[in-house]
């Protein structure tokens, strides 16, 4: 049981992780697809095209994580879920590739033409992929996916609550990638483009919110269990997402960046760990799978504990570094060069940028030392279930 | 608790999406794991001597690499989805056993995208040696990511580490779920596989520029960078094929009858090259007697089993395809062979590549034939295997999805997969023009004629004039 549930948990954890760093390089397709035409949307795409570049394959990783954790741990309500919910799995699939591929096409073409058509392919499948995983999230927490699905359901995953918690992931998509804009506009003393995502943070944060609140009473037909938990042992969370959207929004509105970034990230994590936690102990909501009638055998699961200690030991401080060096701005040469630059002449001698407001590596730092202690915790109740 | 068998009309699509999705990702999967130590033999060498062509080189590969690695990593998402999405039948029953290798290869794919993200971008301002080291995690991690999925691939075929109760799995035992029978050998087959492939890729590109009459040190240096390490491999892994032969001979036995058309079990069985098996006959084969007994048990008396053993419905469908895919991996892994005995015999003679144009033509192709010597080789384990995709344990139908409409998702995939992969060559091409034309590059900049974004941060020089 101890066990089922701490896989549970970093099956969430690492859900979390994927909302709060590949949700934002979606949320960068999303402000790339609405940032007008060549000239006008010129500046801010080339930042988003910056900030997203060197570091969107390593978050995408989460996501192949959480596949391999879920299907490892939870077998049967894995199968269950890729039957019921096909068709926006698939859809996202296909999101996936076209965003993948549309990104990294359109820095090696040349042309204008060329760079619009993958930079579309890229902003429009940014802004597909985070709405039909939204779907099937919903569809779980909407309790319409069966125990043991043998076919697809439309119905499963267009049901209201589950189109708004489509709508809520790419307004929170959004809003984590306009916050972080500001930061990355802010270490590069670009004014104007601080004010354009901060107005778009704004606009983002206030309909993530309004989507948030409308999913809350939404669940109400539906879900009544998971809204009885949500306003009940899950409230803590419910008003520390409240809150830290709040605060974000007044700091914006009072021109003061500073710690934005990760308030926003601890709203979101707040908003996935509060459905966490008020859909617990229940895998299916509306079925008898629960975290632990449906977990795999202990020993799979206790692999899984280590194997995410490890990850935690040697990705968390990969991790810290990548973002550290991308915060420092040192991760920007390597393609292009028109003389050859042997040994240290490419390197030349850039000055370090000022340490600005929303620092580079500190929500990151933040959240590595979080899972870190989340890991020991996790480590030490595995131990503690298998001498019981 | 469960119905154990559920019948799947949508098998034959789901297989061949598989196959598809699987046969396309699997030449990135290549390039992944062995260009990047390629390149970094290459900047190894730019920063020892120190040598400014082969710095050139490791650049321009970094770049290319950039373009492959995000499409490998988006057309291995979509395996990781197709696992739940065509095979929910397998994951319901396997999930937990063969889930654990999988886990990990996330952590590798984790090492993987960050190094090659520090590596890839931090040419300019990581410098020299430092920069160097950020690229050795993405080769180790390259070699381990691989043994990690070919453990999968591997426990699918001698499936075993996990205790059964009452049709439940209770019981894994990690260790022998990764390290299985068949890991031992498949793990160094496909890896070398993978050097070879890539090695042989880039061989290829500078040869045919050779051909082109690019004779310059730019091209040797980038032919003999992708040559040298392959055709050194090439023997070790004609040696390794050998023994995984005589090994699924013994582990899988239907399979090795099908590669090399046995039918019934008996000893003194000859070795069939080329050849079409129907209806009982081997139609324009060359047939050696006794050979087959003697690769296997090294004495023409040596029993070799034949697929009568089991019924007809446990043997796999097609068996000319999987004797000709399994002839045509072995005959291109000797005509590499060959290329490089004819490369080490001019170095030994002359001090230099040979000149003949036969050796730069078979230089050319190097790449692609030892692409299409892995895929046939894929085709043999996989096609071979069935009607099992867990071997003797549960059927393919029984592991297929049970959702209607695979036709549509495989003729999407093969739509938008023939799209990437032209996109991909095209777009590869064009760099290499660009390169030629010692050409301004232009470095991600979407969407505009502005050469820089108003900029406070500090002295850029070097990127401004890029």
């Amino acid at each position: 049981m101890i066990a089922a549930a701490t896989v549970g948990g970093i099956l969430l954890a690492t859900v979390t992780l994927y909302g709060i760093l590949g949700g934002a390089d979606f949320g960068g397709g999303l402000w790339d697809l609405l940032a007008g035409g060549d000239r006008r949307g010129h500046a801010p795409r080339q930042l988003i095209d910056e900030s997203i570049t060197p570091v969107w394959e390593a978050n995408h990783v989460w996501l192949v994580f959480a596949l391999v954790i879920f299907w490892t741990a939870f077998p049967v309500a894995f199968a269950s879920v890729m039957t019921a919910a096909a068709l926006p799995l698939w859809l996202a699939v296909g999101g996936i590739v076209l965003r993948g591929a549309g990104f990294a096409f359109r820095k090696e073409v040349s042309g204008l033409g060329l760079q619009r058509a993958f930079g579309a392919v890229f902003a429009f499948s940014s802004l597909l992929t985070p709405f039909f995983m939204g779907t099937v999230i919903g569809a779980v927490a909407a309790g319409q996916i069966p125990a043991d699905a043998s076919h697809a359901s439309l119905a499963a995953w267009t049901n209201p609550t589950s189109l708004l918690i489509g709508f809520l992931f790419v307004g929170a998509c959004g809003y984590l990638a306009a916050v972080y804009l500001i930061g990355e506009a802010a270490r590069r003393g670009n004014r104007r483009l601080q004010v354009y995502f901060t107005r778009r943070a704004q606009a983002a944060g206030a309909a993530t919110g309004a989507l948030s609140l409308a999913t809350l009473l939404e669940l109400h037909a539906p879900a009544p269990a998971l809204q009885h938990n949500l306003t009940g042992r899950a409230l803590p969370l419910v008003i520390l997402a409240g809150l830290t959207g709040l605060t974000v929004l007044a700091l914006l509105a009072a021109g003061r960046p500073r710690g934005i970034r990760v308030l926003a990230a601890l709203g979101v994590a707040a908003v996935v760990w509060g459905w966490g936690v008020a859909q617990y102990p229940a895998l299916l909501p509306g079925t008898a799978v629960t975290l632990s009638n449906a977990g795999a055998p202990h020993s799979t699961l206790v692999a899984l504990v280590v194997l995410f200690a490890a990850v935690v030991v040697l990705i968390g401080p990969s991790f810290g570094l990548l973002f550290a060096l991308h915060g420092r701005q040192l991760l920007q040469g390597g393609e292009g060069l028109t003389a050859p630059a042997g040994g240290r002449a490419g390197a030349g001698s850039p000055a370090r940028p000022r340490r600005s407001s929303g620092q580079p590596g500190r929500a990151s730092r933040v959240v590595a030392i979080g899972l870190i202690a989340a890991g020991a915790v996790a480590r030490a109740r595995a131990r503690g279930g298998r001498n019981r | 608790m469960l119905t154990a068998t559920r019948v799947s009309g949508e098998v034959v699509p789901a297989r061949a999406q598989m196959a598809a999705t699987l046969g396309f990702h699997i030449i990135l999967a290549c390039l992944g794991i062995a260009l990047p130590t390629i390149v970094l033999i290459a900047e190894f060498i730019g920063l020892r001597r120190p040598d400014q062509v082969a710095m050139v080189l490791a650049r321009r590969w970094s770049q290319a690499m950039g373009v492959l690695v995000a499409v490998g990593a988006v057309t291995g998402t979509v395996l990781s989805f197709e696992m739940g999405l065509l095979w929910p039948g397998l994951m319901r029953k396997y999930g937990a056993v063969l889930g654990l290798p999988f886990g990990v290869e996330g952590l590798f794919f984790f090492l993987e995208a960050i190094f090659t993200a520090i590596y890839l971008y931090g040419w300019r301002r990581l410098g020299g040696w430092a920069h160097w080291w950020t690229g050795v995690p993405i080769a180790l991690s390259g070699i381990f990511g691989a043994m990690s999925v070919i453990a999968v691939n591997a426990w699918m075929n001698q499936p075993g580490g996990f205790t059964v109760s009452h049709g439940r799995i209770v019981a894994v035992d990690p260790w022998q779920v990764f390290f299985n029978h068949a890991a031992i050998y498949e793990m160094p087959h496909m890896i070398l596989a993978a050097y070879m492939v890539s090695g042989f890729t880039v061989a290829g590109v500078y040869a045919a520029g050779i051909l082109r009459g690019r004779r310059d040190r730019y091209h040797y240096t980038g032919f003999a960078l992708g040559f040298v390490p392959a055709a050194i491999l090439t023997p070790f892994q004609i040696f390794v094929g050998d023994t995984a032969a005589r090994a699924i001979a013994h582990d899988q036995p239907v399979k090795f009858a099908s590669m090399e058309y046995v039918e019934r079990t008996s000893s003194h069985v000859p070795e069939w090259l080329a050849g079409v098996y129907a209806n009982g006959h081997i139609y324009a084969g060359l047939k050696i007697p006794d050979f087959d007994s003697l690769l296997v048990g090294f004495s023409p008396g040596t029993k070799v089993i034949g697929w009568d053993t089991v019924p007809a419905a446990e043997r796999p469908p097609v068996v000319w395809l999987i004797h000709l895919c399994f002839d045509a991996m072995v005959g291109i892994g000797f005509l590499l062979l060959l290329a490089g005995l004819w490369a080490l015999w001019g170095w030994w003679r002359h001090r230099a590549l040979p000149r003949q144009r036969l050796f730069w033509l078979l230089g050319a192709v190097s790449g692609l034939a030892a692409i299409v010597a892995m895929e046939a080789g894929w085709v043999v384990t996989e096609v071979g295997r069935q009607p099992w995709v867990v071997y003797r344990l549960q059927t393919t139908t029984q592991a297929a999805t049970t959702n209607g409409g695979v036709i549509t998702s495989l003729s999407i995939v093969i739509v938008l997969y023939a799209v990437l992969g032209i996109a991909t060559v095209l777009i590869l091409r064009a760099l290499a023009r660009r390169w030629r034309r010692g050409g301004v590059p232009e470095t991600g900049v979407p969407y505009g004629p502005q050469p820089e974004i108003p900029d406070a941060g500090g002295t850029r020089a070097g990127r401004a004039r890029t």
